[in-house]
């Protein structure tokens, strides 16, 4: 008993206070893009060459945030003359078409479905889907639940199964494997109901995108409300999301 | 042992190099070398010019071998005569269609066509969904009974199927079946630009984002000649290692919460963050991904990383240490642990157990003792105490690893090297080659085989996560246990199912 309570004293209380206090993460952290539109055209096509993910619209000077995997080879090409990642964490947006960025995203709640605001505003619960996730957006989605960031004191949950859920929360690239578990899952789901699409993978297939045996983009399968890109999302990436899209 | 060419860890060999054997001689040596104690790190199959081919490489204590042979179309399964080879004989017979008679237990692996459009083995259609033409194992009886779960399971945690046969409240068979989160990543990377390989393989496992990445980048930079400076090599050692931690101390809290003592759940759970924080500190990525590119690392250490690291270690190692012995000191915690989810050596060194999971049953080895990469040569190994093959085993052998971590790290940090960060560009291979490297990742002994074809394109790309071997051992951990103790045995593996299922 006694070690339990020294253990208790030395640990404190480590809950964070975001979002009434802002959290500014490390300077290497790769967040929203800043893309510079005016930066000499060759390089930027240097850019979109070298990047793994094809995720770089050069013509344009757009990146995909569904895409995306944020190695960040680009900036260290460009020395960041092309695309820059900033300290920015809030990644998530309610619509495909505004994955395609110059690095000024929409306001998430602007564009929350105003009805699941009502709905799930106060309670939210969610059941996690694995579909070929490699492990890193669920174990990042697992953390929600740890003191840091205490995820239940927001009124939102994980549970265990889908008839206790008001949405599921997909990560992978959903392997051809996982495909009839994945639907038995949303079928169960009580409607109304959310999706919500986590990491490169889920949204876009992710660095597994075109292998025969993965679906690799869930939207084509359940129409997606709410996108977190990353690879894996930062735990704050997905905190902000749910907030933003919900409260 | 004559037929066998000896191997480096991360060596370059020419392929006409490996010595062909006549099948049956193959088979024979294989059989010798894996019944006096040789273990297997490779056996798969792989075709070149129309020709199917069976490539094996194994491990005695300290040396790498490698044989090959023509592959027959069907051949007498040499785990018949021994188990060692029981997933490798079915993952050929899944990829290529090659039937191996008499194996005890032929089923697949991941559920997936064969690569040669031949005949299903299985006899499977995989129009249907998995697990297709398979009937579980059954066990009959007036008093049995049998439990399923998953593939999705009640927390946030990969899919995967388990299926008990009990009788009351003891599991006398637990049956696991794998392969829903097959994304066919080995087919992938033999057919995608080569740009994108690094991020493919940081994705077979995230959670061993560092371990396989490793092991790619030291073969690319074997096949293409790239030297990789002391710098670099530091900084991937310290990954490697805060990888390790990481994980570690994240299961310890999981084993703490499956057994209800909440409080170093909790203190775990947030102490395993700071470790994540660190390695993006390194990285940028909470998991290491963009870290380790062939040449070097993509990101240096600065003094101002060194200085959060040192800072950070020296904090939280503190605080480790007491929680640590919060957890190991509780009487219902020992309880719990000790006896519980035993593997004995004898059924260990037969299944070929790695990492933790082989170390707690007694099986001392640690790739980063026998084949040492980067900078592990001069660095001193780690020793486990308890090797009972039990949960508690499994538990202070994590507990003794993530000590051993923080004085390797305290090393390397000490070291400083500078070096410069290095962008993913394309290298030329050398054309019919073969390299296997190896890392201890956290979960044991991960390792990759890359084969050149003449042209130097990559012919065969084969990974083997340490989950590969260790998933039977969790199967056999739960032999005549009470069901209710699975969740706890699990943890205490805590095996990755993506790279086992690839």
């Amino acid at each position: 008993m006694l070690t339990i309570i020294k253990n208790r004293m030395e640990q404190g209380c480590r809950t964070s206070r975001y979002p009434k206090t802002p959290i500014t993460l490390n300077n290497r952290y790769r967040g929203m893009p800043k893309i510079h539109k005016n930066c000499p055209a060759a390089l930027m096509k240097k850019c979109a060459d070298l990047c793994p993910q094809e995720a770089i619209d050069a013509e344009n000077a757009l990146l995909d945030l569904g895409r995306c995997v944020f190695c960040g080879q680009c900036e260290t090409l460009s020395k960041g003359d092309c695309i820059q990642f900033t300290q920015n964490f809030e990644l998530g947006v309610a619509r495909k078409e505004h994955l395609l960025t110059n690095g000024n995203l929409p306001r998430l709640a602007d564009n929350a479905k105003k009805h699941f605001k009502k709905l799930f505003g106060r309670s939210l619960q969610l059941r996690q889907v694995s579909a070929a996730g490699c492990n890193a957006c669920e174990a990042d989605t697992n953390v929600l639940n740890t003191p840091f960031f205490d995820l239940a004191r927001f009124g939102i949950q994980f549970v265990a199964s889908p008839r206790h859920a008001d949405g599921i929360h997909v990560t992978g690239p959903i392997s051809k494997n996982m495909h009839a578990a994945l639907m038995a899952t949303y079928e169960a789901v009580p409607a109304p109901k959310v999706v919500i699409a986590s990491g490169s993978c889920a949204i876009s297939g992710g660095p597994f995108r075109g292998s025969p045996e993965v679906v690799g983009d869930l939207n084509s399968l359940i129409p997606v409300d709410l996108y977190i890109p990353g690879c894996p999302p930062h735990p704050l990436t997905t905190l902000h999301a749910l907030l933003n899209y919900f409260k | 042992m004559d037929n066998l060419l000896k191997i480096a860890n991360g060596e370059r060999i020419k392929r006409s190099d490996i010595p062909s054997l006549p099948f049956h001689v193959f088979r024979q040596e294989l059989l010798q070398f894996a019944v006096n104690g040789g273990q297997i790190v490779h056996y798969f199959a792989y075709e070149d010019a129309g020709v199917l081919m069976v490539l094996a490489i194994v491990r005695s204590d300290a040396a790498l071998y490698a044989a090959a042979a023509e592959a027959p179309e069907a051949y007498h399964a040499l785990t018949a005569d021994c188990e060692k080879f029981h997933m490798f004989e079915r993952e050929i017979a899944e990829q290529y269609g090659v039937r191996p008679y008499e194996h005890p237990w032929l089923k697949h692996v991941r559920y997936h066509a064969n690569y040669r459009q031949r005949e299903d083995v299985f006899g499977n259609d995989y129009r249907q969904d998995i697990p297709g033409n398979y009937d579980y194992f059954p066990v009959e009886g007036e008093a049995i009974h049998e439990v399923a779960v998953g593939p999705v399971h009640a927390g946030i945690i990969e899919p995967g199927h388990f299926r008990f046969q009990c009788i009351g409240e003891e599991v006398l068979h637990l049956e696991i079946q794998l392969g829903y989160q097959h994304r066919g990543v080995e087919k992938m990377l033999t057919a995608v630009p080569r740009k994108r390989l690094p991020v493919i393989v940081e994705g077979i496992a995230g959670d061993t984002a560092i371990g396989h990445s490793l092991c790619y980048a030291q073969a690319i930079e074997s096949l293409g000649s790239l030297p990789v400076d002391e710098g670099a090599s530091i900084v991937r050692a310290i990954a490697l290692e805060l990888e390790r931690i990481a994980n570690h101390i994240g299961d310890l809290g999981a084993l703490s919460g499956d057994v209800a003592f909440n409080p170093p759940a909790a203190y775990f759970g947030r102490l395993r963050g700071e470790f994540l924080n660190l390695l993006l500190v390194l990285s940028g990525n909470r998991f290491g991904k963009g870290l380790v590119r062939p040449g070097g690392v993509a990101y240096t250490m600065g003094q101002e990383q060194r200085r959060i690291l040192i800072d950070k270690i020296k904090e939280t190692k503190l605080e480790i240490a007491h929680v640590c012995d919060l957890l190991f000191t509780a009487h219902t915690v020992q309880a719990r642990f000790d006896h519980t989810g035993t593997v004995d050596r004898e059924t260990a060194e037969k299944l070929g157990l790695v990492g933790y999971a082989g170390r707690a049953s007694g099986i001392a080895y640690d790739a980063r003792v026998s084949f040492p990469t980067e900078c592990y040569a001069g660095l001193p190994a780690s020793i486990n105490n308890k090797t009972d093959g039990d949960v508690a085993s499994r538990a202070a052998v994590r507990r003794e690893e993530v000590e051993h971590s923080f004085l390797l790290i305290e090393t390397l940090l000490a070291r400083e090297v500078a070096t410069e960060s290095v962008l993913a560009g394309d290298c030329k291979l050398a054309p019919s080659s073969l390299v296997v490297t190896i890392n201890e990742g956290w979960r044991g002994e991960v390792s990759h085989c890359l084969l050149t074809d003449a042209q130097g394109e990559i012919l065969r790309y084969k990974i083997k996560d340490p989950s590969f071997h260790n998933w039977t051992g969790l199967a056999m951990a739960l032999r005549h246990q009470g069901i209710s103790d699975f969740p706890l045995c699990n943890k205490s593996f805590n095996l990755s199912y993506c790279g086992f299922d690839l």
